[in-house]
């Protein structure tokens, strides 16, 4: 089996999403991370691939960004993978989701995987959404939110996390599975992994190696456009209520329960 | 010149800290108020290949640089000193001192399961009459029948007492003293596995603070151990110590770096939170100034423990600069540790805030692996005063 996981560089979740006025897309200048989903799907390959059920050939790590993209990829291959693919052309930058997908859809054709995970959000675009959109132009079957995961020769038995309660579902492979992150407790690269990664292959391509369309990709060929974020409204400040006798008190408090009709 | 993290210090440096808050943070007050040595954690860390950062793999070391050593201190230390304390002497003053001067058979006996972090390492140096003046050493070992006898005290050790410690590496007076009191002692190295009789480690210290790191007063009593135990020449025992204690302060100074970080974080996200007068007191003018103070000073020291260990991995003379970062970053730690209780106010005081721990984990910076009057001995001899 051969396994490809998608993984994201995504601004560490410490730093506060902002759009730089000059571009009008992310300002990602800050500290970056891979997305953390992402950590999920790549234990997740790396414990089919211990489990022994079935013999894993290889496991590679695939991004589409920017050259500082290679750092997410280092980590992917220091967490396991094999080797990585970075897709990195300025014909991509600012795509969409649709236009991302399709980009990374042509890549994975590249490597005729039997398995594509990923994760089910991530930590920026939070749109939920990629794993659909790479299905779809791959032409295989698509599970999002999984968060077990059992390998049965050419299928897969896989739990989702559905609002109230878990589905179990059966897919035929190849399949592409978006997973959450109750999957797996993602391990800690160890010191050798981190120093031995430089040593994996990676391969970097161009949009044009991947025989992507140009006039699908882009900001300029993008149909949804980020223009804005703000936080939520601050919450409004709470009343105080001095407690001088607690009877009074406790009346107090009720009324104003009542009057917003929570009792 | 280059202020970037390399990738792969890059991705060390995060993977320690997201392995300190996830690991080490939920545990770090238990730990501290129970006294209790973190034997999960450094279980953990030897799986990483943490214990033995900048060991050769040949000899079951992480085959990292110094640089990346100092990374991984300064980020545990971010969240918890007993934890970096137990990595860092084991690393710099347990493990090295064979890395360095051991035969091979020595390493190879040794250094795998230091290495691991399966056993720990220590430095036996301080004595009770041998403390700064560490060239003032009473033990002694003589030499019978093809094996050291050794006897005499030694305090403060670190790593020395706990299940998994495997040996402790002491300074020991082989000659010279009896022969002719003026001439110079004879000072030699001696590894001393734990279990050889007539070693005993003492009960552990009252400290201040580092309270789940191990320290505890050794003693030897006509203990005996095979003549091959000698590190490196007989003889070259205080030359050894000395650069043992130069590599040391790289590390000890990533320590007081990362506690003076650990101090100014948890002091901004509570002065964010905190309110008084109707809003968060991280507007207050007096607040900001400790704040900006506290950051601007750890990132100058920063670049001086960097600049330490670079010079180490260049192969570069580096005991000036080791001993600068060690000074300036233990006084930084102490008050960066005290700037953090003041903006937490009375809530700084209780043990429920980690800047309460760290207040009391600072001090040590400016006293052990050389006091700053020590340093600053070294920095002046340095600049030829
Ligand atoms: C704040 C913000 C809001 C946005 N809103 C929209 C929107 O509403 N509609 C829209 O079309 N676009 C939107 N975009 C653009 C969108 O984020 C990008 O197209 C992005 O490349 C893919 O979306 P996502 O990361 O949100 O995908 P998600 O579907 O959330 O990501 C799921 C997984 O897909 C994989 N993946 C995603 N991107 C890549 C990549 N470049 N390389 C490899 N694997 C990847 C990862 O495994 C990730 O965990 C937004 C971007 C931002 C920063
Ligand atoms: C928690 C802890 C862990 C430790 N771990 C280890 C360990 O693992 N291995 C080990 O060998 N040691 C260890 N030590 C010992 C530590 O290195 C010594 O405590 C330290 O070097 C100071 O020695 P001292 O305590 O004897 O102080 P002293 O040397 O007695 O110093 C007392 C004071 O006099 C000053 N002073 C001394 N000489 C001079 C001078 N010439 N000029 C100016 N001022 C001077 C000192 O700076 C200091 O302020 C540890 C200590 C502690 C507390």
């Amino acid at each position: 089996m051969k396994i490809c996981v998608l993984v994201k560089e995504v601004p560490d979740a410490a730093v506060e999403k902002r759009i730089d006025p000059s571009t009008g897309r992310m300002d990602r200048s800050g500290e970056k991370n891979l997305n953390p989903y992402d950590t999920h799907a790549i234990e997740a390959a790396m414990q089919i691939k211990e489990g022994g059920a079935v013999p894993v050939e290889e496991i590679v790590a695939v991004t589409m960004g920017p050259d500082s993209a290679v750092r997410a990829l280092h980590k992917a291959v220091s967490l396991g993978a094999d080797r990585s693919v970075h897709l990195s052309d300025p014909a991509v930058a600012g795509s969409d989701v649709a236009a991302t997908g399709y980009a990374l859809a042509k890549t994975l054709q590249r490597e005729s995987p039997d398995l594509v995970l990923l994760g089910q959000q991530s930590d920026d675009g939070e749109c939920y959404t990629i794993g659909a959109v790479v299905a779809e132009h791959l032409g295989m079957p698509s599970l999002t939110q999984v968060i077990k995961m059992d390998v049965e020769s050419d299928a897969l038995r896989c739990e989702r996390q559905a609002e109230y309660g878990y589905d179990t579902v059966q897919i035929k492979l190849p399949a592409v599975i978006s997973v959450g992150d109750a999957i797996n407790e993602p391990r800690y690269p160890s010191l050798k992994a981190i120093m031995g990664a430089k040593k994996k292959p990676l391969d970097a391509i161009t949009a044009a190696d991947a025989e992507i369309d140009a006039s699908k990709v882009g900001g300029e060929n993008s149909a949804a456009q980020w223009i804005a974020a703000k936080a939520p409204p601050a919450k409004a400040a709470g009343e105080i209520i001095e407690d001088e006798d607690t009877g009074e008190t406790v009346e107090k408090i009720i009324a104003w329960l009542d009057e917003r009709k929570l009792i | 010149m280059d202020f970037d993290l390399s990738r792969e210090h890059e991705l060390i440096r995060r993977t320690v800290r997201e392995f300190a808050e996830g690991e080490v943070a939920p545990v770090a007050e238990e730990l501290d108020r129970t006294k209790s040595f973190p034997y999960e954690i450094v279980e953990k860390l030897g799986k990483l290949n943490l214990m033995g950062i900048p060991f050769p793999e040949e000899y079951g070391g992480g085959g990292g640089d110094t640089l990346a050593y100092a990374l991984a201190v300064e980020e545990l230390t971010r969240v918890d000193s007993s934890v970096a304390i137990t990595l860092c002497a084991h690393t710099s003053l347990g493990t090295q001192p064979l890395y360095l001067f051991g035969s091979e058979e020595q390493k190879r006996e040794w250094m795998p399961r230091l290495c691991s972090g399966e056993r720990l390492g220590a430095f036996g140096l301080t004595e009770p009459e041998a403390g700064s003046d560490a060239g003032n050493t009473r033990t002694r070992a003589r030499l019978e029948d093809g094996e050291w006898v050794i006897d005499g005290t030694k305090q403060f050790i670190t790593n020395a007492g706990t299940d998994i410690s495997g040996l402790v590496c002491i300074t020991a007076v082989t000659g010279g003293e009896a022969a002719d009191p003026a001439q110079p002692k004879e000072i030699s190295n001696i590894i001393v596995p734990n279990g050889t009789p007539g070693y005993e480690q003492g009960e552990p210290y009252r400290k201040m603070g580092w309270n789940a790191s191990d320290t505890r007063p050794l003693s030897f009593s006509d203990c005996r151990v095979p003549e091959e135990n000698l590190l490196g020449p007989r003889g070259a025992g205080f030359k050894q110590f000395l650069h043992i204690l130069d590599i040391g302060r790289i590390g000890v100074a990533a320590m007081g770096v990362g506690l003076a970080q650990g101090a100014l974080d948890e002091a901004l996200k509570y002065a964010k939170e905190r309110r008084a007068f109707g809003k968060p007191i991280s507007k207050f003018q007096a607040i900001q100034g400790k704040l900006a103070d506290m950051s601007t000073e750890i990132a100058a020291a920063r670049l001086l423990v960097y600049k330490a260990a670079r010079e180490k991995d260049a192969g570069r003379n580096f005991t000036l600069t080791a001993a600068q970062a060690k000074l300036k970053t233990g006084r930084l730690a102490v008050r960066c540790a005290e700037e953090a209780v003041q903006i937490h106010g009375g809530y700084g005081f209780i043990e429920e805030y980690p800047v309460c721990r760290f207040y009391r984990d600072a001090k040590i910076l400016t006293i052990g692996e050389g006091t700053d009057e020590v340093q600053q001995m070294v920095i002046a001899r340095a600049l030829g005063a």
